[in-house]
C-alpha cells in the first residue's frame, strides 16, 4: 500500500537542472531501505517555479524541497521518508511570514507566497500527475468532459456552455471562442478541422510547453470536445520541433487516447469519429499566425494569407477549421465538467477566467504562474514573483514579446485583462511577462524585439519585410548617438505606417514595442538623441568608462585584466584608460576593488 | 471506451493513487517514526493505517503521515490524531490491531478509543 508519493518535475526547467538523475538516484534510495511497496515516485510536468528547480514534493505533507541534488537523495529518503523529519535545509518554506519550528514541519507547498494567490485551471495537473499515464489522468476527472458532451450534450449546447464562460483566446488576440466555435459550426462541409495552436515563438514564454509536457491529455480532450461542437472529425497539433519532452509525451497521449478508444471511431458509443495529427513546426515565428500556421500544415513555406476568408469559413486544406491556443484549450475540459459559472466566477466583467504567465527576466522566482484575471502587476511580481533581485527598482515589464509593450511602474497597479492592457497600448500576449530593472535600457529593449520581428519576418509584404528593418536602422542611430530629434517622430510615423498596412499579425504589431517605450520612456530616446547618452549605461557606444585618480591605488590589476591593453599606468600611481582602444567591455570596472572605475 | 461506465471504473481504480497529492484531509493521523518509533515498532503500525483508511474508505477525509521523535520515547509507537476544532489525541504502545480499531471506532465512529489514550479523551 502506498502511503507516501515523491512528485520529481519532469519540466523542461528541471530537466534541463538535472532531474532525470534524482528520478534514479529516488528509485534506487527507496529501494535500498526496503520502502518499494510504500513508497512512489512519479514524474510529472512542470511545476512553475522553475528557478529553485530541480523540485521535489513528497505527499501527503506537501514538503517542497527545491534545488535539489543527486547527493542529497539519500538524506531525504532516510530522513524524511523513513523517519518522517522534514530535511529543512532544503524545504523551501516562503510563506511571506516568521514560522517557529513546529509549524515548519507541516508547510505544504500551497502555502508558500508563490502558489498562495495562484489559481490553477489551465494548470490544474502539471506537476500533480504523471504525463505519460493516461490512468492517472482520468483519476484526476480526465475525459469525463468530453463523455458528458458526447453522451448528454448537443453540439449546441456545447457552445452555449462555451460562450457562456467567457472564456477568450489565450494566444493573445482574445477573441472570444465559443463565436470561434460557432461560426465554424455553421458553416456546412464535407470535412472540418480543428487545429492547436502550439507554435509557442515569443522570446521568455514557455506556457504553452508546461501545459503540452505536464497534461497532454487535456488538449487532446479539449481537441475532440471541440470536434464534436463544431462538426470537425480530424484534428491537428502544430507543436515546435524544439519541444522535445512535449512532443514525446503528446505522442504518447495521443497514442494511449486511441488504445482507450477515446480517440478513433464510435468514441463513447456515441457515433462520433475523432483522429489527432501531430506536426512539428520548424521553428519560424511567423508560424504562430493562424493562417501562415495552416499553409505550413499543408506543406508549403509558412507565409500567411489574407483574411477575409477566415478559417472558420476557409481555413486548413480549404475547409471550414477552429484553430485555438494550447491554453485555450486546456480550460476547455474544467469548463464543460464545472460548468460556465465555475469559469465566469473569476476574473474581471470581460476577461473571465484564469491567465498563465510565464515569469522571466530580471525576477526572483523566475517561473509559470496561473492568476485569476485582473491580479494586478504589482502582486505578479511583488509578491508570487518574489520582487526584483538585488535591491534593484523595477522599471518595467514587457507583455506580449515582440508584439506587446512594456507596462511602466507608474501603471504597477493596472489590473491585468484584455481591456486594460490594450487601453494602456499594451497587450496580453500569450503571457510571457518579462521584467526589466533600472539597469535595462529601454531604446536597448526595443532594439532587441525589434530585431527578432526582422529576422522572423517572412518576407510575403513589404510594410513588414522592409519597414522593420528601417525601424532597426533608425534605432541603431539612436543607440550610437547618431540620431537627431526628427528621426524620432521619423520613427513614430513609420511604426504607426507598418501597424496599418502589414498582412498579418507578425507585421501589424511588430512596431508595439517601440511604440510602448517611446510612449512610456520618451526621455530615454531623448537621452539618447540630444544628450548622447545612456542613462542605464547598456549603449555602448554612447558610454565611456573612466579612472578616478583619487581612489586608484596603482594595483595594475585593471591593466593586466584589460582584453585589449587599453589601460596604463605605473604601480602605485593612478591608471589611465585610452577610448580610443578601449572596447567597453566593463572587465576593469567589475575587478577593480576599490571602486575607482566609473562609466557614464 | 464504449461507455462512461468503464471510464468511471478506471477512476475508482485510480483514485487512492492520486489523492494523496490532493492535500491534507480534515483529519490528520501522524505516526512518530522517528528511531525510537521504528525500534518499537512504528512501521507496521503505519502501514496498517494506511491500508486501514484506504479499506474503510476514509482516504478523502483522513491523511495519514509520518513525524519524527515526539519526544517520551518510552511510549512509542505513538500515533497523534489531528482534528480541527478537537483536541488532539495521543495513542501510546501501538501494534497493528490497535490500529484497526482506532480506525473503527475513532474515525469512522467519531469516538477516541480512551483505553490506549494518553490523553484526557
Amino acid at each position: 500500500m502506498i502511503r507516501s508519493q515523491v512528485l520529481i518535475c519532469g519540466g523542461t526547467g528541471c530537466t534541463s537542472s538535472g532531474s532525470g538523475a534524482l528520478v534514479e538516484e529516488f528509485t534506487s534510495q527507496i529501494d535500498a531501505k526496503g520502502l518499494t511497496e510504500e513508497i512512489k515516485v512519479v514524474k510529472t510536468g512542470c511545476f512553475g517555479l522553475c528557478a529553485l528547480g530541480p523540485v521535489v514534493i513528497v505527499y501527503p505533507d506537501g514538503t517542497f524541497y527545491s534545488k535539489v541534488k543527486k547527493e542529497d537523495v539519500e538524506e531525504i529518503v532516510s530522513e524524511h521518508l523513513l523517519k518522517g523529519r522534514v530535511v529543512e535545509r532544503l524545504a523551501y518554506t516562503d510563506v511571506g511570514y516568521e514560522v517557529d519550528e513546529e509549524q515548519l514541519k507541516n508547510i505544504s507547498l500551497n502555502d508558500t507566497t508563490f502558489y498562495k494567490a495562484q489559481k490553477r485551471v489551465a494548470l490544474r495537473n502539471c506537476g500533480v500527475i504523471n504525463p505519460e499515464s493516461i490512468d492517472e489522468y482520468i483519476a484526476m476527472d480526465g475525459y469525463a468532459a468530453l463523455g458528458k458532451v458526447l453522451t448528454e450534450m448537443t453540439p449546441e449546447d456545447v457552445i452555449k456552455v462555451v460562450k457562456d464562460s467567457g472564456l477568450r483566446g489565450r494566444g493573445g488576440g482574445g477573441f472570444p471562442t465559443g463565436m470561434k466555435w460557432e461560426f465554424t459550426s455553421k458553416n456546412q462541409a464535407d470535412q472540418k478541422y480543428v487545429v492547436c495552436n502550439a507554435d509557442e515563438g515569443d522570446p521568455g514564454a514557455f506556457m504553452d510547453r508546461s501545459v503540452l509536457e505536464g497534461d497532454p491529455h487535456c488538449i487532446i480532450e479539449a481537441m475532440a470536445i471541440c470536434g464534436y461542437a463544431t462538426g470537425a472529425t480530424e484534428g491537428y497539433i502544430y507543436v515546435r520541433a524544439e519541444y522535445p519532452i512535449a512532443v514525446a509525451r503528446l505522442k504518447k497521449a495521443i497514442a494511449d487516447a486511441r488504445e482507450y478508444g477515446l480517440l478513433g471511431k464510435n468514441i463513447f458509443d456515441s457515433g462520433f469519429d475523432f483522429d489527432l495529427h501531430v506536426r512539428l513546426g520548424a521553428g519560424a515565428f511567423v508560424c504562430g499566425e493562424e493562417t501562415a500556421l495552416m499553409t505550413s500544415i499543408e506543406g508549403n513555406r509558412g507565409e500567411p494569407r489574407p483574411r477575409p476568408p477566415y478559417p472558420a469559413v476557409k481555413g486548413l486544406f480549404g475547409k471550414p477549421t477552429t484553430e485555438n491556443n494550447v491554453e485555450t484549450f486546456a480550460n476547455i475540459p474544467q469548463i464543460i465538467f464545472k460548468g460556465a459559472e465555475f469559469f465566469n466566477s473569476m476574473g474581471t466583467e470581460r476577461s473571465k477566467g484564469t491567465k498563465v504567465f510565464a515569469l522571466g527576466g530580471k525576477i526572483k522566482n523566475t517561473g509559470l504562474v496561473e492568476i485569476p484575471m485582473g491580479t494586478t502587476l504589482r502582486d505578479i511580481i511583488e509578491v508570487i514573483g518574489g520582487g526584483v533581485p538585488n535591491g534593484k527598482k523595477f522599471k518595467a515589464a514587457q507583455t506580449g514579446g515582440p508584439s506587446g509593450g512594456c507596462i511602466p511602474a507608474s501603471l504597477m497597479d493596472t489590473e491585468i485583462d484584455y481591456d486594460n492592457l490594450t487601453a494602456i497600448g499594451c497587450m496580453m500576449g500569450s503571457g510571457g511577462l518579462i521584467v526589466m530593472d533600472e539597469d535595462n535600457c529601454m531604446v536597448d529593449i526595443a532594439k532587441f524585439f525589434l530585431n527578432f520581428t526582422v529576422d522572423e519576418s517572412c518576407g510575403k509584404c513589404s510594410p513588414c519585410r522592409i519597414g522593420t528593418r528601417r525601424m532597426l536602422e533608425m534605432l541603431d542611430k539612436i543607440t550610437e548617438g547618431k540620431a537627431t530629434l526628427e528621426d524620432l517622430d521619423e520613427l513614430e510615423k513609420l511604426a504607426y505606417y507598418i501597424k496599418e498596412n502589414s498582412l498579418c499579425g507578425l507585421g501589424q504589431t511588430a512596431p508595439n514595442p517601440v511604440l510602448a517605450t517611446l510612449r512610456f520612456f520618451k526621455d530615454e530616446y531623448i537621452a539618447h538623441v540630444v544628450d548622447k547618452k545612456c542613462p542605464a549605461g547598456v549603449c555602448k557606444a554612447l558610454l565611456s568608462y573612466k579612472i578616478d585618480p583619487d581612489k586608484c591605488k596603482g594595483c595594475t590589476l585593471c591593466a593586466r585584466k584589460c582584453p585589449v591593453g587599453a589601460i596604463s599606468g605605473s604601480v602605485k600611481e593612478p591608471h589611465v584608460i585610452d577610448t580610443s582602444k578601449c572596447i567597453k567591455c566593463g572587465v576593469c570596472m567589475d575587478n577593480c576593488k576599490f571602486g575607482a572605475i566609473s562609466k557614464g | 471506451m464504449k461507455s462512461l461506465a468503464e471510464l468511471a471504473a478506471i477512476r475508482e481504480k485510480m483514485q487512492n493513487k492520486v489523492n494523496l497529492r490532493e492535500g491534507s484531509g480534515e483529519i490528520r493521523v501522524v505516526v512518530g517514526m522517528a528511531t525510537c518509533g521504528i525500534a518499537a515498532g512504528a512501521r507496521p503500525v503505519l502501514n496498517a493505517f494506511v491500508e486501514g483508511v484506504n479499506e474503510a474508505g476514509l482516504a478523502d477525509k483522513v491523511t495519514v503521515t509520518q513525524t519524527g521523535c515526539i519526544g517520551v520515547c518510552q511510549f512509542e509507537p505513538i500515533v497523534e490524531i489531528f482534528e480541527a476544532d478537537k483536541d488532539k489525541v495521543t495513542y501510546a504502545h501501538m501494534d497493528p490491531e490497535k490500529a484497526k480499531k482506532v480506525i473503527e471506532q475513532h474515525l469512522k465512529g467519531g469516538k477516541p478509543v480512551a483505553e490506549y489514550a494518553i490523553t484526557n479523551v
